[in-house]
């Protein structure tokens, strides 16, 4: 049965779920119960916005609140990921990737290859990215691209309840490492999910919209920015397709050329800065793999070239907004080869 | 007993602190209020340690901060209304509203930022000590970590580097029990923070972070050895924040009414207007005076933020090195 839950309810639910089937499943982090060890309440927090809020109470010792110690504790996730646990890591801001990536990259993300196909590392890494919490340079960024780079790892970024929980679900049944990237301006959206278990694979891009005339690629908190823009867009008789790719590592290529051979136009809406993006990604597959099918140059709508801004009128201008991609959509219609 | 104060510099002293402790208390009822965005920590209780140490300070020393920082730019000499400013995110700010309360940084001071990394803070200010040893200026830098950063791997290795290098650095940790929402106890491994300083090879000293004259005197001495090309030393602040780990935090990690108790048992202000009222020859109507005047700066500051311009737009791809 599906009913209304938000995102951040369908993360604490896809974790419960997983957590009862699985034992060998636990969740460490910073502040994922909150307040160990001391006077006051415990699971003061659940998280920092409270997404692993009660878990500890069901699951008591599999819910480990951390030191601050990134490379420490993502680094024994790693090794517990190597010896039968599955651990769910928190990493709560995307931005403290610097202070443990080569637990990351080095580590988790070589040792199946490295090793001739003897190691497994099932973790999971949930982190939330992105801008709009005037939360400034330093928690705001919108980094996937970094480790969708990375041989290795699995890069999942939600974009409504239904997708994170049946995706989270799938993420703890994997045997890589996953990246799991939650905007965080999503964890209060509503939707329809459903209350049994459920996964969805990865790789299988969701058309969120059908259309015609232009395809529009994103992920994760854009994929809603690019629908508004697609609705505003049919009022005024152009028809957009919106893929919404749901993991960028690994692609589902033929979703995307399929939808840019039916359509002959392309926009792709990533939330990363410019370059050595997912947009110039995927406009490099398309222009390559179905270059005979364009017919006008690909655009792409992403942040500017710079760091997060604080103030909110700049940071509002920062995130690729419906309009822009309105323009964007409107500048592939309108070119004359 | 810290020697050689005079009446001025414990005015000074109590000035730089009830600057902080209004410039919090302030930022607090603004933010509560609405006109403040995004994430702020407030130093509110700590005022005794940003004073005491950065009256050892030369505008010429660095200081590298941390997520609570407020009450470090205060002490390091950064203008309170430019600081204002950059915590409602205007053009006036000390980085014309681009970096906000978690990285107010004015490097015309020696303030080389809040931080909002933890652990960012203790390999930057080895830089900045390196520099000032290379260059033989005598400068000196000081890092302030919480608890929570006293756990980090960089910070670890900062310190490692600092006595392998010699470096003029002190690594200051204000130890208020807790990192974010979780107790300094669950979360270090040892009952004093203090005691790490002996594996990386230097002195490591606990100090009363609510006394100001603890931590004037303590730091004296860390400052004379790395100013004299001795190498670093490690002081850890025991004190207590009277805010959440960020405003907006309900600290129900907390025991209830801990906040109101330590407002009323160690306020490190209440304290030092005791001390100095008793023993120092300083009038009560000096400090009072103090107050208003403060108080006419806070007024001065949130005003001064709230008719500063927003940035223009065209702010928003300046100041980095190439456009897309």
């Amino acid at each position: 049965m599906a009913r209304k839950i938000t995102y951040q309810q369908a993360i604490n639910e896809a974790l419960d779920q997983e957590m009862a089937r699985d034992k060998s499943v636990i969740i460490m982090g910073e502040d994922v119960a909150g307040g160990s060890g001391g006077d006051g309440e415990m699971d003061a927090w659940g998280g920092v916005l409270g997404v692993t809020k009660g878990l500890w109470g069901k699951y008591g010792d599999r819910v480990m609140d951390t030191p601050i110690s990134e490379a420490g504790y993502v680094g024994a996730a790693v090794g517990a990921a190597t010896a039968g646990l599955r651990p769910v890591c928190e990493l709560m801001f995307i931005d403290f990737m610097g202070v443990c990536f080569d637990q990351i990259y080095n580590q988790a993300a070589k040792f199946r290859y490295m090793f001739g196909g003897k190691a497994e590392t099932p973790i999971v890494i949930r982190t939330m990215y992105g801008a709009g919490f005037r939360a400034a340079a330093q928690h705001s960024q919108c980094l996937y691209n970094m480790f969708t780079a990375v041989p290795g790892l699995k890069v999942v970024i939600p974009s409504s309840p239904y997708d994170v929980k049946g995706l989270l679900i799938q993420a703890m049944r994997d045997n890589d490492p996953v990246i799991f990237c939650e905007h965080k301006v999503l964890y209060t959206l509503e939707g329809d999910v459903p209350e049994e278990s459920y996964t969805i694979p990865f790789g299988e891009a969701n058309i969120v919209r059908e259309g015609n005339d232009v395809t529009i690629v994103t992920v994760g908190r854009m994929v809603h920015q690019a629908m508004e823009a697609a609705t505003t867009l049919a009022k005024e008789g152009v028809s957009c397709e919106v893929v919404d790719l749901r993991t960028t590592s690994p692609l589902d290529e033929e979703t995307i050329l399929e939808s840019v051979e039916n359509t002959g136009r392309l926009v792709v809406v990533d939330e990363s800065t410019p370059r050595c993006s997912i947009a110039t990604d995927i406009s490099a597959i398309v222009a390559q793999k179905a270059f005979g099918s364009l017919e006008a140059p690909i655009e792409m709508v992403t942040a500017p070239h710079t760091p997060v801004p604080f103030n909110g009128t700049l940071e509002d201008q920062y995130v690729p907004s419906p309009g822009k991609i309105a323009d964007a959509v409107k500048i592939v219609m309108g070119y004359k080869a | 007993m810290t020697a050689n104060l005079s009446v001025e510099d414990l005015l000074d002293a109590y000035r730089t602190m009830k600057t902080i402790r209004e410039f919090e208390d302030r930022v607090h009822v603004e933010f509560a209020k609405g006109g403040i965005p995004g994430f702020v920590h407030l130093y509110a209780g700590e005022e005794a340690s940003a004073t005491g140490v950065g009256m050892h300070l030369k505008e010429t020393d660095k200081l590298a901060s941390n997520h609570r920082g407020h009450g470090h730019c205060i002490a390091k000499g950064v203008e309170v209304k430019g600081m204002m400013a950059e915590i409602y995110g205007k053009k006036t700010g000390t980085c014309h509203g681009k970096g906000g309360s978690m990285h107010i940084a004015d490097l015309d001071t020696g303030m080389m930022g809040a931080n909002g990394i933890v652990g960012g803070g203790p390999p930057l200010a080895c830089g900045a000590a390196l520099a000032a040893k290379m260059k033989g200026t005598e400068g000196i830098a000081v890092v302030f970590c919480g608890d929570g950063a006293s756990n980090q791997g960089t910070t670890f290795e900062a310190m490692n580097l600092a006595t392998v290098w010699k470096l003029p650095v002190v690594f200051v940790f204000e130890n208020n029990g807790y990192g974010e929402a979780t107790p300094s106890n669950y979360a270090v491994s040892c009952k004093d923070i203090a005691d790490r300083a002996i594996g990386f090879g230097m002195p490591g000293e606990i100090v009363d972070g609510h006394d100001f004259f603890a931590v004037h005197t303590a730091f004296a001495k860390a400052a004379e050895r790395a100013r004299a090309g001795e190498g670093p030393s490690l002081l850890e602040h025991k004190l207590d924040r009277f805010f959440g780990h960020f405003e907006g935090d309900n600290q129900n990690y907390r025991p209830k009414d801990e906040v109101k108790r330590l407002r009323e048992e160690v306020c490190c202000l209440k304290r030092f207007g005791a001390e100095v009222t008793s023993n120092h020859g300083v009038d009560q109507a000096q400090l009072s005076a103090i107050d208003s005047e403060v108080a006419t700066l806070i007024d001065e500051a949130v005003a001064f933020a709230e008719n500063s311009p927003e940035p223009d737009l065209s702010d928003l791809t300046t100041d980095v090195y190439i456009n897309y």
